[in-house]
């Protein structure tokens, strides 16, 4: 799509982002004035505190990815939002009191306070670098997401915007994000989200054929099939010549049986709508798919169609959209030239409600329950995508999904969660694997945990941690309404799930639109200059200081601490561009993998178990780190999205870690102890 | 006391493992179940989901509760500022 920056929205973002800065720098430079950071925090109010929780948690990355990954294919997203809270009760029952018990703030502070140990210092450091590291890419891609549809930059001038706006922060002047920040990010944030949920139960659905564009999707048809019988159908995959017309896989949910169809060209060509055009014969990859490529006689622009239908039924031609990137490079949409303007050819925007209960077609204001019951009954338009190469280059072609409600509302739909509708259990591990991580993830992550103890007593402490579940819940809560409201809002992206919740503003109200996309950004902001003053802070204490033993004085420190937040920023900064096809929140989900493989096995068994020895709590932290890792870079995800191979070539059996890699951080952590107890 | 308050989160911690993790089972190797519709036409998963979060919240209010009656910590916290 082609996004155009308005006046009011450069505005109000403008002025939210500069009085966000101002505060935090005036807040930050106080607290330095005061006795320091902790004590300085030991007057804060419990209430605000709670509310501050909910800032530091729902990250840019929550609120985009998993309002995009609903938006794109319903209820599997909310299964984020579920584990992401989950995994406080974790935090807050088990690690937050036995480790202030200890009289520890983190994770690393535990640690060093009961071995104080180089090999410990060493694998603590890198393991809060690895983290923050992999927690910064989604922020990066979250920052280039917020850019694009607000000033009309592309991606990666929003990622090299923010990289480069933080490292100035952090260089110039060292952004502590205060509570009182959080607080008022964290509030608004939920407020606002609110409010475009109420907005949404007022409009209700609407059913339309098209986007908010006005263009209508034609639907071509009917057009009759024909069965290629079963021994055939073998002969073409194991020759790989199939035959150059559309081949549909047609699926009898009766039955559960699935049957092969082709479509004569001729038959297409026949149908009214294409009389003036020519139905071109499929050649190289483009067969054995269930698309035809149709070229209008007078401008000689190619269209791609799909087609589906149900067995038994005739089979329909829907019109589908594609995107070329041509060998020179140029960007083609629907096979013309794409524009820089509004107004010139771009993809066109989607999501709509194609049927509703009872023959209506509209529904009026719904209630909360209501909303769910009204789409259970109805039939959306999601929509699809397949890569294809030819000799022209790469296209991605997107095709219509008409999806019964009640499917877009139940798990397993996304392509990746797909696994668990299969009867092989080893089929449903991604899916498992990606719960535990988020179960165990947030008491692991390094930042999370300090605010539970900026306030004065123990009491207070549970107190904004409840302020914070609820907060935090609540918002949760409200990521279902936004997500399947942008799926119905006629304004989606196809290319794009990251920028669902942005759209969705801007299809109510351009000002909104604004606010929300100031909220997020100033997060992204914070969330980001916080990470990389903490990675910066693990090289100059914990790699050079307390590893390599080299002193530095006060002066040195600073200089170091800001040449390490240049080149993690930089990193970032890269990682942010390459990884941006990616769902955020399925690369949080990779950050939470990470941090609960490396970290998790050594608070709990510090907290829990007498035996553990500093040479198990390094090969614990090393194995799980290095593990996750390498698992996550060897997976089909990151093969297909980085590296542009095919998923067939990935070398681990599904993408996410966590099942394999935190059980194995534990029993190396325990086996090392055991093997090197002192008797 | 403080044993007393790490027990009660152990066992506040247990009771939601059993329900985050007979909602990932479900889900895992039952999805048919899910979309059943029990209650005023939502299904159970938009219901166990729910259901999820508010159990977060009571069972965080039943823990901040039940170590409320603990007077000695807060003094003893107290005198430590």
């Amino acid at each position: 799509m082609i996004y155009e920056a308005t006046f009011e929205a450069t505005a109000v973002f403008a002025v939210f982002v500069a009085i966000t800065l101002a505060l935090s720098f005036y807040l930050g430079s106080r607290a330095k004035s005061s006795k320091g950071y902790f004590t300085a925090h030991g007057e804060i109010p419990w209430f605000v505190n709670g509310i501050a929780f909910a800032g530091d948690y729902l990250s840019a990355a929550s609120f985009l990815g998993i309002c995009g990954m609903i938006a794109f294919y319903g209820y599997d997203g909310f299964l984020y939002s579920i584990g992401y809270l989950a995994g406080w009760v974790v935090a807050l029952f088990v690690i937050a009191e036995p480790l202030k018990r200890l009289g520890k703030f983190t994770f690393a502070d535990a640690l060093d306070a009961k071995f104080n140990s180089r090999g410990i210092k060493l694998a603590a450091g890198i393991s809060t670098l690895a983290v923050s590291i992999f927690y910064l890419i989604p922020q990066m891609v979250g920052a280039g997401v917020l850019i694009q549809p607000l000033l009309g930059l592309e991606h990666w001038h929003g990622v090299v915007i923010v990289g480069t706006v933080v490292i100035i922060i952090v260089v110039s002047a060292g952004m502590v994000s205060t509570t009182w920040v959080q607080f008022l990010k964290g509030s608004l944030l939920v407020i606002f989200s609110a409010v475009l949920t109420l907005m949404i139960l007022a409009r209700g659905f609407e059913t339309s054929p098209g986007g908010g564009d006005r263009h209508v999707f034609a639907s071509v048809g009917p057009v009759g099939g024909r069965l290629i019988p079963t021994e055939n159908v073998k002969q073409y995959e194991n020759s790989g010549d199939w035959p150059e017309m559309p081949v549909v896989r047609l699926e009898d949910p009766a039955t559960n049986s699935k049957s092969v169809w082709h479509v004569e060209l001729a038959d297409i060509q026949q149908l009214p709508a294409f009389y003036e055009s020519t139905v071109l014969p499929l050649e190289g990859n483009w067969r054995n798919k269930p698309f035809v490529r149709i070229q209008n006689n007078a401008t000689g622009a190619i269209t791609v169609w799909s087609i589906a239908g149900r067995q038994g039924d005739a089979l329909m031609i829907h019109e589908a959209q594609y995107r070329t990137i041509t060998s020179e490079g140029k960007e083609l949409v629907n096979g013309v030239l794409k524009g820089d303007e509004k107004g010139e050819p771009e993809l066109y925007p989607v999501g709509t409600v194609t049927r509703l209960p009872d023959g209506k077609d509209k529904t009026g204001p719904l209630g909360p329950l209501e909303f769910f019951r009204t789409l259970q009954n109805s039939e959306v338009m999601l929509w699809g995508s397949t890569t294809i190469s030819d000799s022209a280059g790469e296209s991605t072609v997107y095709f219509q999904k008409p999806t019964p409600g009640s499917h877009v509302l139940r798990p397993g739909e996304h392509p990746r969660f797909a696994g668990i509708r299969k009867k092989e259990p080893v089929e449903k591990l991604n899916f498992l694997s990606l719960m535990l991580a988020l179960f165990c993830g947030t008491a692991s992550l390094p930042h999370i945990l300090i605010r539970y103890y900026t306030v004065k007593d123990a009491q207070s402490a549970r107190k904004s941690t409840i302020v914070g579940i609820g907060s935090i819940g609540f918002f949760y809560i409200l990521t279902l309404y936004l997500g399947l409201g942008a799926m119905t809002s006629g304004s989606m992206d196809v290319t794009n799930s990251n920028m669902a919740a942005p759209l969705l503003a801007k299809s109510m109200n351009e000002w909104l639109f604004a606010i929300i996309s100031a909220i997020a950004f100033t997060t992204v902001l914070g969330t980001v200059s916080g990470l990389i003053l903490a990675s910066a802070g693990a090289v100059t204490h914990d790699l050079i200081q307390s590893v390599l033993k080299i002193e530095l004085n006060d002066q040195q420190q600073v200089r170091v601490a800001k040449i390490a937040s240049v080149v993690v920023g930089a990193v970032a900064i890269l990682l942010g561009i390459l990884f941006q096809d990616l769902n955020v929140s399925y690369l949080v989900g990779w950050a939470f993998s990470v941090a609960a493989s490396a970290n998790l096995p050594a608070l709990v068994t510090i907290l829990f178990w007498k035996g553990v020895t500093r040479q198990g709590v390094v090969a614990g932290i090393t194995v799980g780190m290095t593990s996750s890792l390498a698992w996550i870079l060897l997976s089909a995800d990151t093969f297909t999205k980085v590296y542009g191979l095919s998923a067939d070539s990935a070398i681990v059996p599904f993408s996410q870690p966590g099942i394999v890699t935190i059980p194995l951080g534990f029993v190396t952590l325990i086996v090392v102890s055991l093997l090197t107890r002192k008797p | 006391m403080e044993k007393r308050n790490s027990r009660i989160g152990l066992v506040l911690f247990g009771i939601y493992l059993v329900l985050y993790g007979g909602f990932v089972l479900l889900n895992a190797f039952s999805p048919e179940t899910m979309e059943k519709t029990p209650m005023a036409g939502v299904n159970l998963a938009i219901l166990y989901g729910f259901g999820l979060i508010i159990a977060a919240l009571v069972l965080a209010l039943l823990y901040g509760w039940l170590c409320k009656s603990d007077d000695s910590e807060v003094t003893e916290r107290g005198v430590d500022e």
